[in-house]
């Protein structure tokens, strides 16, 4: 289904953002991409879709390789990608229909969504989304008027309207409180699981990756450090992909003495070793 | 249900190694402090005397008085050297008096043919210079704006507005009058190329500041560059474009009595006249009018802009 073969970024900067990734997924199957702030995990789901060109390697979709394609036929390979953002990257002052709309605009011609006036058949489209995501009540109101949650739901609808082969979701819970991103991860499992929709998450939160999907990837400075089982992430395969790190926090009852030695337990070894 | 079991068994197997990790810490932790920092709780004598003073913009005391006295100097004769001359003043201040007067008792009947065609010529120049304006200052704002257009297109549009912003507006009447002769074709354009330069570069300002994940959300459906334009760009500026606009439509029509002055038609040049040949009541209906045309587009473009936040 998809296929990163040996993909690497580097940026104008002279920062290697991704140095020789391969990954493959299966129709239908749907990872939890995992590691720290700079890993590249934004980078690689970004060559996926070409929003960024990565510097080398190769990305196929299907029968189709990615990285060579230019002007239209980009367009066409993007509208068989959903992708679904942090901030949630709604159009804020549009509203819930015209967002949700906005993903069948590589069907449409310029002079159709200028006048905003699409296919019938996509107008019943979005609604069976609209319904699918529990937004039927907010159609006509401002993107800018909803909470966090309908938000992530609208970005949500606005991928799925797309009718993808593949969803890329970048953090999709980073700005959701926990009862929502559950529900959102939830209904994106959900989902990917009626449509047989491949999908790749990016996820900071390694308890609710480890929670909502069954394999993980785990990125390090550009690199695969892990790729297997959410079971499978131990302490010290957690050490690798993030460094080191009291990976027993997560533990329930030991909040309240975690509060007294919080911080890198590197920087007082270091310390210690002056 | 089967996940919640995996976490949980996964958290037992890291608690198992965690008291070797705390020991670890709290033993390399104690060594590193010094002893006295736990038990000696009273504060440091230094603290005390610890003083702050914002930091200095020029370090070096004698240099900072230098300017300063430097600068005083500096003003107090560029003051002195202004001529003032005192009998004009007084001579300046029976007509301003009549002025004044003129405008107590405001002629609006005696010149109203004159005022009505110079009204007219100044509102027709106004809204048709605004809209040639707008339209003309929307691609280039597009084309300066560096994160939709490429480098070399950038280039030109800022040259563009460069152009238009480096000469007052007289200046720019003064060679359209020499080029196309006196009459309100030339104030058109005087104020339709001194919009493109005001539209176009707070516009492409703004469109440099939008955000750029809604755009990027809006490539990755597969728009094409238009329909990104269109709902990703012209949707985020859209509330700015229409107030700069109105706020254009006044600025527009206080200059269009200013180049009238030099020959570009409008109600300038009839205030010119009426000034030239000492008919202060005439002037002062004229002036009048001007206001209250001015007040009326504040208020009115006021309303708008509030209503399309």
């Amino acid at each position: 289904m998809l296929r990163v073969e040996n993909l690497a970024k580097r940026y104008r900067t002279g920062d290697a953002a991704l140095k020789g990734v391969s990954l493959e997924i299966a129709k239908g199957e749907i990872i939890g991409l995992i590691g720290p702030s700079g890993a590249g995990k934004s980078t690689l789901i970004r060559c996926i879709n070409r929003l960024v060109d990565p510097t080398s390697g190769r990305v196929f979709l299907g029968d189709v390789d990615l990285t060579k394609l230019e002007g239209g036929g980009l367009r066409r390979a993007r509208r068989r990608i959903g992708m679904i953002f942090q901030e949630f990257a709604l159009v804020e002052r549009l509203t819930v229909m015209e967002n949700v709309l906005s993903g069948r605009l590589g069907y449409t011609g310029f002079w159709a969504s200028w006048f905003r006036h699409f296919p019938q058949a996509d107008i019943d489209r979005a609604f069976r989304v609209l319904e699918r995501v529990g937004l039927l009540d907010h159609v006509d109101k401002r993107a800018d008027a909803l909470s966090g949650g309908q938000r992530q739901r609208v970005g949500i609808a606005r991928a799925l309207v797309q009718e993808p082969d593949l969803l890329l979701v970048d953090e999709p819970t980073a700005s959701l409180d926990p009862k929502t991103s559950r529900q959102v991860m939830r209904l994106l499992t959900e989902l990917c699981r009626e449509r047989e929709l491949a999908a790749v998450v990016n996820i900071h939160d390694v308890v609710l990756a480890q929670m909502f999907l069954p394999r993980i990837v785990g990125l390090h400075a550009g690199e695969i450090v892990y790729d297997g089982p959410a079971a499978g992430l131990t302490p010290e395969v957690l050490t690798r992909i993030y460094g080191e790190e009291d990976w027993t926090k997560t533990g329930p009852a030991e909040d309240e003495a975690d509060a007294e030695h919080q911080g890198p337990s590197e920087r007082d070894l270091e310390v210690a070793a002056v | 249900m089967r996940s919640i079991k995996a976490r949980a068994s996964a958290t037992s197997k890291w608690r198992r190694c965690d008291a070797a990790q705390v020991q670890v810490r709290i033993r390399v932790r104690s060594e590193s402090w010094p002893v006295n920092a736990r038990t000696d709780t009273s504060p440091p004598p230094a603290a005390a005397a610890r003083t702050w003073r914002p930091p200095r913009l020029i370090e070096d005391s004698r240099l900072r008085w230098a300017i300063t006295i430097g600068v005083i100097i500096y003003l107090v004769l560029a003051f002195v050297t202004v001529e003032v001359n005192w009998a004009r003043i007084s001579e300046g201040f029976g007509r301003a008096m009549r002025l004044f007067a003129g405008f107590l008792q405001p002629d609006f009947v005696t010149r109203w043919p004159d005022i009505a065609t110079g009204m007219v010529e100044s509102l027709t120049m106004t809204v048709t210079a605004t809209v040639a304006g707008i339209l003309l200052s929307i691609p280039v704002a597009l084309g300066a704006a560096r994160n939709i257009a490429p480098l070399w297109l950038y280039g030109i549009c800022r040259s563009i507005i460069a152009a238009s912003r480096a000469f007052q507006e007289i200046i720019v009447a003064i060679l359209f009058v020499a080029m196309f002769g006196f009459g309100p074709f030339a104030g058109f354009l005087t104020l339709s190329f001194g919009t493109i330069g005001f539209l176009a570069k707070l516009l492409a300002d703004d469109i440099e500041e939008i955000d750029a994940s809604q755009v990027e959300a809006i490539r990755a459906t597969g728009a094409g560059f238009w329909q990104l334009i269109d709902f990703a760009v012209a949707s985020q500026v859209m509330p700015r474009l229409i107030g700069l606009s109105l706020y254009r439509v006044d600025i527009n029509f206080r200059e269009s009595a200013v180049v009238g002055i030099v020959g570009a038609g409008g109600i300038g040049a009839t205030l010119n006249t009426a000034l030239d040949r000492y008919e202060f009541d005439s002037a002062a209906a004229i002036l009048i009018m001007i206001i209250v045309i001015v007040m009326a587009c504040e208020y009115g473009s006021s309303i708008i802009r509030r209503r399309i936040q």
